[in-house]
Formats: structure tokens, C-alpha cells, sequence
């Protein structure tokens, strides 16, 4: 007995409508998700945009709104990120590449790999309760910049190392045995192929992270920054010799975040401005700084065809 | 003489030959300091864990188990200090529990459309999308639930304090979207073509392929999308410290102002509490308690997912 | 050819591109009804796209475009046309493929899935058409007291006998197998090819092969296709001992291919 035509098309209409109605329910999260974010900012703008000149970037925070800058905040947030990219970088690209080449399929490597998970979960704070204890007390670093880029080095980590280890991964192993064919040695593989071919990859995963670093707040609170700065760091350039001077890694610092949070906390609307305007300074950063990676994942993903 | 260099080896040279030594110790140099560097990362689990219980164990000796745990006062910055941690773990609960409630109906609709429903080329542009929502910074959601959500709020909810639980809860809900829904629709992406196509030419339609076919395939993977996203919720403080008020507070009622436990540890943090007094103490004891629970559940989730990648 | 022979279908001047690329050029063959008819030719002749067209497969992706009818007998009705729902030419017209893919669910779910899908509810009737699809694959007596079981712990033979189950659930007026003993071992394949002779009486059957050997054994009608176009299409015992063109003897012979 074949099923009838006509009970056929009637069913067929019936769960065509769910799929449609499924579709326009689809959509319809997609908008309220993608509109909340514009919603954001625009507010963002409409508030703070009257508030962005030179002089917002060039001036210190100040006890009177229209006058406050984010200088500090801003110099503070470089000054940091030089220090965490110094540290997460070598580590991380290192890491990953001692796991995804060198590192044998054992149970001490399962608990390297678990334990990257784990860290890339732990809430950030944590990453500053540690770094209070252990940089600014024990070792005795101080709340200073030092501190801060150790912290949020440690914190980005994860993110570097797993990006590191995915673009590793793309570059199909008859690559790995031709150059092996020829002769080379692990290192040299490691060094002429795959570092260089999973470059872009591991460039995308960089600036995600120090995207992500930029906008961290908790941990540097826990640490001790100071949300009222009326000074810079040292100078890194000094006149003597040698010309570098690391004196400014021991300096108490501020970062963009931290004097959004400040100024958000007052009660006073001119500072909600204030606040306003470093929240765009922060979005623009990021959000660019994001936009590019995924702008070189993309380049780079034409570009390697193997 | 010859006149050209002969390039053939003549014969191969013994693994004891010093140049072939000096090539193997340079290589066991190299992978000794990457491996090195990989292991630094249990160092610092390490590191924290070990901060973290050491720096509480004081406490403990003043307080005991039972107090913190069931005390419903939180008040160590007082003179006739309470220490019941209900207060900040009721705060987080609220703030996460709406968080979810917004976040893992929306961020799974999101991920079977995007997944199952969405043409190949739009979703390589809306995906991005999302990861640009992803990458805001936590502080600036935080200034959105103070100064925008809530005030929204307010039309509705009149008695809606200026720092609430709800604002903050709904705002971090729509800050959790992207990731659960990105963890979500790589659990769904790696259910394989042919099942989809075994189903649709079965005469299935695209919603009963995605429900009765790929969602069960990938269901592990999805549940421990949301253990994920429970553990993010919990152990985030910038939208909670900005928007839900500094101020414990032992309710159910989300229009109150509640502290969580991330906003308590900015609190004393901003402050000037000496070290080593009991007051800086609590912020290890909260933190260590945050710790185990986040931790408790990514190795839930962890384990979720080996569940799933074991079906396969 | 002869008069007296029954279509099931006929495919009338199919065209198909992938992009700018031509895949079928005006391809046309009958389908005969309660036979198996075999489309065999070199890799990239577009058999298999062609057999995709008939179960409307190719509109689940893009970019693709496509003429021609495939006239589906008696109503002769056009299942390429673009008012007929996709979804309702899947139910008239199964398909097993190349690599046996039963659903991570059990033996009983797998084969009742084509009804469940379409709204049939009575469980007896289900359990009746589950029973008699199983039977008619040869796979009843193994697995009837384990039909809770998960399908995916079964082997790669009877695998795919699930999945022709599963195919035959819905009653086909069409059943269309993609090279279905391709990825089985030789004894499994055997098994199944038993099967699929058995099966013609009861539904038509179109198969895709690379195995010249296995279509000269089993098919009643076999179309030799090569770049896109029909080369020859006969009865398959004359298009194995004695083809009318010389690139089907080529190919035959193993000259090329």
C-alpha cells in the first residue's frame, strides 16, 4: 500500500510551516543579539562623544569632569600591554608548539593539556588573587606595572597557546615528511616550516589575546592599580647610556578599563560622560584590534592552499 | 685535484661522529626549554591553587567550616564581624541564574539556525559578527547595565532599585550569548554531512533533521556548552561589581541590589585593607570557594565532552 | 528496444552545471519499472550527479543549476520542477548511500525514522512496516531480538542492509543506491548484491557502480555515461558482450577508466 499523495502534500505543508516558523524565530534572536550590541553603542556614543578631543587624550584625571583625561590610563595600558605581550608571547607560541610537535602521547602531556583547559576557564579574577600574593607580596614586585603584565601574561596564555596549537595543526603532515625526507632535523622543521606556515594563525590568536588583556579589569584591581593617577611612568628612553631604562616596570599604574570603572562608580553624571568616552576609546581598540584578526585569518586562510 | 666538489657523502657517518653529537645535543637543548615552556602552565595552576589555600588556611582557624557556609550575615569589615558567605553566594546565584535563563534559550536557537538553517556564505559573515560581540570588554557591559539597561528597567519595574540584580543578570546573559552559542555550533558542526543528508533524503525537513538527528548527536557537546557557560556567569565580576551593588544581601528579590562574590573581592581590593588582616584573608577564602566551583564544573564539562567525542 | 517494457521514470534532457562548470549535457534514459537499471562510467562522467537529481539532492546545496525533467510514471509528473516540494519527491524516492551512515540511534528508531518523520503514528503499524523492511533486507533474523540496540555497533555489512531498511521503510516508488557495496568488504558485498536482485520485484531500483563486474551481475539496463553525455544505454547483457559504441567496448575492456 503506497502512501496517498494528497495526506502526503497536506503533511509536507504542515512541516514546512514549522521549518519556516523555526527560521523566523532564528532570525529573530540573531537581530535581538546584533541590535543589543548597536543599542550599545550608540549609546556609548551619543553619551561620550562630545567628550573625545586632543584634550581627553592628553590630559590627567582630574576632580573636575570636563577637565579629566585619560592620559595616565591610556599610557598605563601600553606600558602594561608591552609587558604581557613580552611574557605571554615567547611562552605561549613555545608551548605551543612543544605540544603539537615534540611532545609525546603520554599522561604527563594529557595533564599539560587538561591543565591548559582548565587555566583557560578559571575566572580572571583568580589569575589577581594569585598575582597579589604571590608577585606583589612574596616576590615582592610591588603593585606596578611589572605586576600587571605578569598577571594578565599568565591569563592570556591559554588563549595563545591554544591558537598556536590549532594553527599547528592545519599544516598537513606530508609537509612535516618531506622536510624530514630531506634530511632536517626536528628543530629545523619546526624552524623553516612550521613556525613560518602557521604564522598567520598564530598572529590571529596574538592579537585576540592582547585584545582580550586590554579589556581586562578584575584581576588588575586585585593587583592594586590605582584608580586615581596624576603621573607617568618613568621614561623606558633615559639620555646616559645604555638608553634603556626599566625603571618604569616598578611604577604604580592605571590602565582604560580601570578608569572607565572609576569614573562609571561616581555618582555624578559628568563623570558617566567621561566614562562614556573611554568606553569608545576601549571599543575601538578592541573591536579593531579583533576586526584585524579576523581580517588576517581570513587573508591568510586564501593564501594557504595546500 | 678535483676540480668539482664531490656532494655524495662517501659513506655514512657513525651516530658517535661529533658533528652528529653536537646536532643531538642542540636538539635535546631546544626541546628541553619548550617543553619547558609548556609545562610552566602547571606551575601556574600551581601557583594559584596553592596562593589560594594557603592564604585562607588563617582564617579558618578563626572561623570555622560551618560558620562561613551557613552564616547568612556577611559583614568581616565590621566590628562585630559576621562571616556567613550565603549572602554573596545568593548574589552570584541570582545574577547567574538569569544570565542563563537569557543566554542558553537564546545562544542555542542561535546556534541550531546558524548551524543547521543558514546558508554556508552567511554564516562566514554573521560568524565574525558574533565574535566581535564576544570581544567587548567586560567594564563596558557593565557601564550598559548601569546606565542604560536599568534606567530601561525602571519604566517597568518602578521599584527597581538603581543597582539590581536584574539589569545586571540580564546584561551578562547577552554577554554569554556568543559563547555559548559559539561552543554550541562547533558541537553541531562536527556532526557529519551525511547524517543530514541520510535524514533529508529520508524525507525529513531541515527542523527535523536539526531536532530528531543533529541535536542528539551532538548533545553532549551542547550540555557541556552550558556547564561552560554557568562557570563564565559565576565567576564574572565587572558587570555584577558595576551594576548589582555593593552590598550583601540575602534575597530572592532581583530588583535588590545583591553583592556577588567577584564584586566583594573588587571591594576590598579598591579599599585599604592591611595585609594579613582577617579582612584581606576573606578574599582568598571567597576566592578559593569561587575557585572550587567554576573548577567543579569545567571538569564537569570537560568530562561531557570526551563523553561526546567518544561516540563519534 | 522493445515496446512491452513498463517505465517507471524517464529523464529528458538534463543539463547541470556546478558553477560554470558543465557536469550533464542533455542527458536522456528511460527507467524501466521493476528492473535494476545501472549507470556505470569513469570517474567524473556525473553519474552519481545524475542520480542525485532524482531524489532532488542537489537542492540542499548551492551554487547549482539544473534543466531538464525527469517524468515521474503513470502521472508523468516532473519531480524537477520548481512546484513540486523537494521534501515530497524524498518521500516518493529513497536512497542509500555510499558509505553506510545509520543515525547514532537504535535499530528500531533507525528504520521507523522515515515514518516517524512523516507524521505516522500508530505504533502497530509501525512496528509492522519496521519488521517487514528489516525482512526484505535479510537482516530481520539477526538483529530481531536487539532492536533497542545502538545501530552504530553493527557491522560495516550490515550497516548498510540497515540502511537499505531503512530506505524500503517508506515504500519507495524509486529506490536510488549511490555505489553501495563500495566501501564493504567482498563477502558483504556479495550479501548485499544478492539482496538488491531480490528487491527488484518489489520496488524499481537505479544503481550507481565503479564495479563493472557487479553491474554486468545484477542490472536488467545499464547506461554507460562519459563527460556528462549518455554514451550508450541498453540491456545489460548486450552492452557487456557486445556494445554498440566503441567507447563503451573501451571502457568495458578496461582500456580506459
Amino acid at each position: 500500500m503506497r502512501f496517498q499523495i494528497e495526506e502526503m502534500r497536506r503533511n509536507i505543508k504542515w512541516r514546512q510551516l514549522k521549518n519556516q516558523i523555526f527560521v523566523y524565530i532564528g532570525l529573530l534572536t540573531l537581530l535581538f543579539t546584533l541590535i543589543t550590541l548597536l543599542a550599545l553603542m550608540i549609546d556609548l556614543a551619543r553619551t561620550g562623544v562630545p567628550r573625545i578631543s586632543l584634550e581627553f587624550f592628553l590630559n590627567f584625571p582630574s576632580r573636575f569632569a570636563e577637565k579629566a583625561g585619560i592620559l595616565s590610563a591610556w599610557v598605563g595600558t601600553l606600558c602594561v600591554m608591552l609587558t604581557t605581550a613580552s611574557v605571554a608571547i615567547p611562552l605561549g607560541i613555545c608551548a605551543g608548539v612543544y605540544l603539537e610537535e615534540y611532545a609525546r602521547k603520554n599522561w604527563f602531556t594529557e595533564i599539560i593539556e587538561l591543565n591548559i583547559t582548565n587555566l583557560a576557564g578559571i575566572p580572571s579574577i583568580t589569575f589577581g588573587l594569585m598575582a597579589l600574593g604571590i608577585f606583589v607580596y612574596k616576590l615582592g614586585l610591588g603593585q606596578s606595572i611589572v605586576t600587571a603584565g605578569l598577571t594578565l601574561g599568565l591569563l592570556v596564555l591559554p588563549i595563545i597557546i591554544v591558537t598556536t596549537r590549532e594553527a599547528i595543526r592545519a599544516i598537513p603532515n606530508t609537509i612535516r615528511e618531506a622536510s624530514y625526507a630531506l634530511g632536517s632535523s626536528k628543530w629545523q622543521t619546526v624552524h623553516h616550516h612550521i613556525v613560518p606556515y602557521s604564522s598567520g594563525g598564530i598572529l590571529t590568536g596574538v592579537i585576540i589575546a592582547l585584545s582580550r588583556a586590554i579589556g581586562e579589569t578584575a584581576p588588575l584591581l586585585t593587583v592594586g592599580a590605582l584608580t586615581y593617577i596624576a603621573f607617568l611612568p618613568h621614561s623606558p628612553v633615559i639620555q646616559d647610556l645604555p638608553f634603556l631604562s626599566f625603571e618604569w616596570l616598578r611604577d604604580p599604574f592605571t590602565v582604560l578599563p580601570i578608569q572607565m570603572f572609576n569614573w562609571v562608580s561616581r555618582p555624578q553624571e559628568e563623570f558617566h560622560v567621561n566614562a562614556a568616552a573611554t568606553g569608545i576609546v576601549l571599543l575601538c581598540v578592541t573591536l579593531g584590534m579583533n576586526a584585524i584578526a579576523i581580517v588576517i585569518r581570513y587573508r591568510f586562510r586564501k593564501r594557504m592552499k595546500w | 685535484m678535483t676540480h668539482q666538489p664531490d656532494l655524495r657523502l662517501r659513506s655514512f657517518t657513525s651516530v658517535a661522529h661529533p658533528v652528529r653529537r653536537m646536532r643531538r645535543f642542540r636538539e635535546a637543548i631546544i626541546e628541553s626549554f619548550l617543553f619547558l615552556c609548556a609545562a610552566s602552565s602547571i606551575i601556574i595552576t600551581v601557583g594559584i591553587v596553592g596562593t589560594l589555600i594557603i592564604e585562607s588556611f588563617p582564617f579558618f582557624k578563626q572561623v570555622s567550616l560551618k560558620e562561613f557556609l551557613t552564616g547568612t550575615e556577611w559583614t568581616p569589615l565590621f566590628s562585630d564581624a559576621k562571616f556567613g558567605v550565603l549572602p554573596l553566594l545568593c548574589g552570584t546565584f541570582l545574577t547567574t541564574l538569569i544570565a542563563l535563563l537569557v543566554a542558553v534559550p537564546l545562544g542555542t536557537i542561535l546556534a541550531v539556525y546558524l548551524s543547521e538553517f543558514v546558508d554556508p556564505r552567511v554564516r562566514e559573515v554573521l560568524k565574525p559578527c558574533l565574535e566581535l560581540l564576544a570581544a567587548v570588554p567586560t567594564v563596558v557591559f557593565g557601564y550598559f547595565a548601569l546606565l542604560f539597561v536599568t534606567p530601561l528597567l525602571q519604566k517597568f519595574f518602578p521599584a527597581l532599585s538603581g543597582f539590581n540584580v536584574l539589569g545586571a543578570g540580564l546584561v551578562m546573559g547577552i554577554m554569554i550569548i556568543p559563547y555559548i552559542c559559539s561552543l554550541s555550533e562547533d558541537a553541531m558542526r562536527s556532526v557529519p554531512d551525511h547524517m543530514r543528508e541520510a535524514s533529508m533524503a529520508l524525507g525529513a525537513s531541515r527542523f527535523q533533521t536539526a531536532f530528531r538527528v543533529v541535536i542528539p548527536g551532538a548533545f553532549s557537546g551542547m550540555t557541556s556548552a552550558f556547564v561552560l557557560g554557568i562557570s563564565r556567569a559565576f565567576g564574572e565580576t565587572m558587570v555584577v561589581a558595576i551594576a548589582a551593588g555593593m552590598q550583601p544581601n540575602f534575597t530572592a528579590n532581583v530588583l535588590e541590589p545583591a553583592e556577588t562574590i567577584t564584586a566583594y573581592i573588587v571591594q576590598v581590593s579598591m579599599g585599604d585593607l592591611p595585609h594579613g588582616s582577617i579582612g584581606y584573608q576573606t578574599i582568598y577564602v571567597v576566592g578559593l570557594l569561587l575557585f572550587c566551583v567554576t573548577f567543579s564544573f569545567n571538569v564537569l564539562a570537560l568530562f561531557l565532552r570526551k563523553r561526546f567525542v567518544e561516540k563519534e | 528496444m522493445e515496446t512491452s517494457k513498463v517505465l517507471r521514470a524517464e529523464v529528458k534532457n538534463i543539463f547541470f552545471s556546478y558553477g560554470d562548470k558543465p557536469i550533464l549535457k542533455g542527458v536522456n534514459l528511460p527507467i524501466v519499472e521493476d528492473k535494476i537499471t545501472a549507470l556505470i562510467g569513469p570517474s567524473g562522467c556525473g553519474k552519481t550527479t545524475l542520480l542525485r537529481c532524482f531524489n532532488r539532492m542537489h537542492d540542499l546545496y548551492n551554487p547549482v543549476n539544473y534543466q531538464g525533467e525527469i517524468l515521474l510514471y503513470p502521472d508523468k509528473i516532473n519531480i524537477l520542477s520548481r512546484d513540486i516540494d523537494p521534501m515530497e519527491v524524498r518521500m516518493r524516492i529513497g536512497m542509500v548511500f555510499q558509505k553506510p551512515n545509520p543515525f547514532p540511534k537504535s535499530i528500531f528508531d533507525n528504520v521507523a525514522y522515515g515514518l516517524t518523520v512523516r507524521g505516522v503514528r500508530k505504533k502497530s503499524f509501525i512496528t509492522e512496516r519496521v519488521e517487514r523492511s528489516l525482512r526484505q533486507a535479510g537482516l530481520w533474523d539477526e538483529v530481531k531480538d536487539r532492536l533497542d540496540s545502538s545501530a552504530t555497533a553493527m557491522s560495516g555489512g550490515q550497516q548498510q542492509r540497515l540502511c537499505i531498511a531503512r530506505a524500503l521503510a517508506t515504500d519507495p516508488e524509486i529506490l536510488l543506491l549511490d555505489e553501495p557495496t563500495s566501501a564493504l568488504d567482498p563477502i558483504s558485498t556479495g550479501h548485499i548484491e544478492e539482496l538488491i536482485s531480490e528487491l527488484k520485484k518489489d520496488v524499481t531500483i537505479i544503481i550507481v557502480t565503479h564495479n563493472l563486474h557487479q553491474a554486468s551481475r545484477i542490472s536488467d539496463y545499464t547506461a554507460f555515461m562519459y563527460l556528462g553525455e549518455l554514451v550508450e544505454y541498453d540491456k545489460s547483457e548486450k552492452i557487456f558482450t557486445n556494445p554498440s559504441e566503441s567507447r563503451t567496448e573501451n571502457y568495458i575492456t578496461g582500456r580506459f577508466g
